[in-house]
């Protein structure tokens, strides 16, 4: 086995993000992901080793791995996304792991964003609560394709494949409400590591393969959007020199579908039209590019094109509006503030905005509509209709993430305050 | 695998350039730092190929502690030349001769430190209002929580509870005057996928990264090279050995791996087999368990 031949150089990535708080065991699933896949290094458990004795812990308190800054290693708290990496010979991970109380969920929701897959982390005792509906909500609000549901502590259940079933039954009941495409459960104990890289042998009930089967093997071909062909430009390349005098290249990264040389494209908003000439990256022609891919563009016509403009194939045209109406999660301790004036960055096209109306706001714990308080301060998620200087170009959101997703950044503190998912 | 998927080391390249475009396009006078470790040579690699067929659209800056190994200076002057590209170079004796640095006492003196300085002066004097540069999240737990877009107030420093929240690939560089950014393209990279990536584009590495004699000496469990301005203690001897260097920063602090492993494949297993992170033996990281994260705060790279 060798980590230099062509299976390894030619794996898959897989990003998903984990919510939970102190209890729950997420620090413990996370540690034994990362342990069980020989992830941690030896210096590094001898730093946690270390560091648990000082602070008097009975055990080894994996959370110390994971709690990057010196303030939650006092607090013994997550409050902020860390990103954790670990790859097994079949796929290469990123985990962001957040924390999951209610007055974290602007990290949930920034941890959701990249994300292909969501675990939600149920406790066997405690079955589905409040805290499971708000981490299904966000992951299904930023449209994670796929979520995976662990009931663990199912070690101090006895293993009892009805407290699975049960808990299984109320989530399906509860998740009908929304809109999720792949889900799938898996009975486990983190502590005891039943299910998780080994399958248990104390749940012979169940077999739809452990957790890192799942992360392993869930099918994430198609979680980029390969409909609507979309590339925001990015930055216009013009080498001016005596080799490439007349080069004129378009840099970006494929925010959708799928570009060829030749195709028929539009340039918006000023629809000037064109045909593709070639695809590069560096002097590599590219046949097919394709979401996510960084590339160079040229294009048979000399026409203007600048930072913020979208190229995309003439039979499949975006939205164009300046008049937009967003589910927004407000990142900022000073409340959104309607008729205020706000930067706005969507794509690589910015504009300003100002903020019309709030329609409603969404509870997080039980999804119901808010409308006799619209006040949107730190950690609210509402539905707002929002006017731009410009217009933008856009799909949305569950069409396509990339070109259905903007922020709002504060003019005097140039603050990220706000996000915002299109429709 | 489906036709239209990236393997990792594509979607993490795609991603890196995406980002070093991102810069160049929203700020003024951007800077690659380049350190001539392997993670600083990656990541110009890729801001190559992110304005191919044009040269890089800002300079590269080396801040040099004087106590470099030689075949980082040859790599790096002989890759500038290639690349056509503009280098500034910070030196840290200078900062020192001015008084604006003190130099540390004792043993383990180390000038990585007073990189700070010389870096955070040099920023100053070009008006530097973005410095990418090629650290990774996984290299240490306060780094995992960095974004890639890290915003630096004007005195140049971190404030890790109050940073910008990042999503999807919508990067914000705002910021008021004097303030500046530090910008990680390669945030989401492992060591493991750094190597890989090299080894996939048959990058060109220094002659350190690959096994050699040279003669080093061991202190607290650590092979560090001999220097003319690194004093042994009485315990210590110097001693020829077989190594390697797994990173590459300054004389003083770059502990080096004992090692065979002579081409790209073979540094590949063996970092597979490892069971030390790779600054398991910076003795910068082990002056206490919140090292990285004061140092960063203060301006740090």
């Amino acid at each position: 086995m060798s980590f230099s031949n062509n299976g390894y150089l030619n794996m898959e990535l897989l990003r998903f993000t984990t919510a939970g708080s102190v209890d729950d065991g997420k620090s413990t699933l996370i540690g034994r992901l990362l342990y069980d896949s020989k992830s941690i290094f030896e210096d590094q458990l001898e730093a946690v080793k270390r560091a648990s004795i000082q602070k008097g812990n009975d055990y080894i308190n994996l959370a110390l791995l994971t709690d990057g800054l010196r303030s939650e290693r006092e607090q013994g708290i997550t409050i902020d996304v860390a990103y954790r990496y670990f790859a097994t010979p079949k796929r290469k991970f990123i985990i962001a792991d957040t924390p999951g109380h209610v007055q974290y969920t602007r990290n949930m929701v920034t941890g959701a964003s990249t994300a292909n897959a969501a675990i939600i982390l149920i406790d066997a005792r405690n079955g589905v609560t409040e805290q499971t509906h708000r981490h299904t909500f966000i992951a299904t609000l930023l449209q994670i394709p796929h979520i995976i549901v662990c009931i663990n502590k199912m070690d101090l259940m006895d293993y009892n494949q009805e407290v699975y079933e049960s808990i299984k039954k109320s989530f399906t009941e509860f998740s009908e409400i929304i809109d999720i495409k792949d889900i799938r459960f898996i009975p486990i104990s983190a502590l005891k590591g039943d299910n998780v890289v080994d399958a248990s042998e104390n749940m012979p009930w169940y077999n739809e393969g452990t957790l890192m089967n799942v992360l392993e093997t869930i099918p994430i071909d198609n979680d980029y959007d390969f409909e609507n062909a979309r590339f925001p430009v990015q930055y216009v390349i013009r080498p001016l020199t005596e080799e490439h005098h007349d080069f004129r290249g378009y840099a970006g990264r494929v925010a959708g579908g799928i570009f060829r040389r030749g195709d028929e494209i539009t340039v918006l908003p000023s629809g000037l039209k064109s045909k593709i000439e070639a695809i590069n990256l560096l002097d590599d022609e590219i046949e097919d590019a394709f979401p996510p891919m960084s590339v160079t563009i040229t294009l048979k016509d000399e026409i203007d094109i600048s930072r913020g403009d979208m190229i995309v194939k003439s039979d499949n045209l975006p939205e164009i509006s300046q008049d937009i109406e967003i589910t927004m999660c407000w990142m900022n301790q000073r409340p959104l503030r309607i008729g205020n004036k706000y930067n706005l960055m969507h794509t690589t096209k910015e504009v300003k905005c100002i903020v019309k109306e709030v329609l409603y706001k969404i509870n997080v714990n039980t999804l119901e509509k808010i409308t006799d308080n619209k006040e949107v301060g730190l950690n609210s998620i509402a539905k707002v209709v929002i006017k731009t200087t410009k217009p933008l170009i856009f799909d949305t959101y569950n069409k396509n993430r990339i070109t259905g997703s903007l922020i709002l950044i504060d003019e005097a503190t140039n603050e990220t305050v706000g996000v915002g998912m299109i429709g | 695998m489906n036709k239209h998927h990236l393997n990792h080391l594509r979607e993490l390249e795609s991603e890196s350039i995406y980002v070093i475009r991102e810069v160049a396009a929203q700020f003024e006078r951007p800077v690659l730092l380049f350190s001539g470790g392997k993670d600083s040579i990656v990541l110009t690699h890729l801001a190559k190929k992110a304005f191919y067929p044009a040269k890089l659209p800002f300079p590269l800056l080396h801040i040099d502690t004087g106590h470099n190994f030689q075949e980082t200076l040859d790599y790096r002057d002989n890759l500038v030349k290639q690349l056509d590209a503009r280098l500034i170079v910070g030196s840290v004796q200078q900062s020192i001769d001015e008084g604006k640095a003190v130099e540390e006492k004792g043993y383990n003196a180390s000038r990585n430190v007073l990189q700070t300085i010389t870096l955070l002066d040099t920023i100053e004097k070009y008006k530097f209002d973005a410095a990418m540069g090629g650290a990774r999240r996984d290299e240490e737990k306060a780094r995992a929580k960095e974004r890639f877009f890290s915003h630096r107030d004007e005195f140049g420093q971190w404030d890790p509870k109050n940073q910008r929240p990042e999503l999807w690939n919508i990067f914000n560089g705002k910021k008021n005057m004097g303030e500046h950014f530090r910008v990680f393209p390669i945030s989401n990279w492992t060591e493991m996928d750094v190597w890989q990536y090299i080894l996939l584009e048959n990058i060109e590495m220094p002659s350190l990264y690959f096994t050699h004699q040279r003669e080093v000496f061991c202190r607290d469990g650590v092979w560090l090279a001999t220097a003319p301005f690194m004093k042994l203690k009485d315990n210590e001897k110097a001693e020829v050995k077989t190594i390697r260097c797994r990173t590459i920063g300054d004389i003083t602090c770059t502990g080096v791996t004992l090692s065979t492993a002579n081409t790209l494949e073979e540094i590949i297993d063996e970092i597979a087999a490892t069971r030390v992170t790779e600054r398991g033996g910076r003795a910068d990281d082990k002056r206490s368990d919140a090292a990285m994260e004061d140092r960063k705060k203060e301006g740090y790279f």
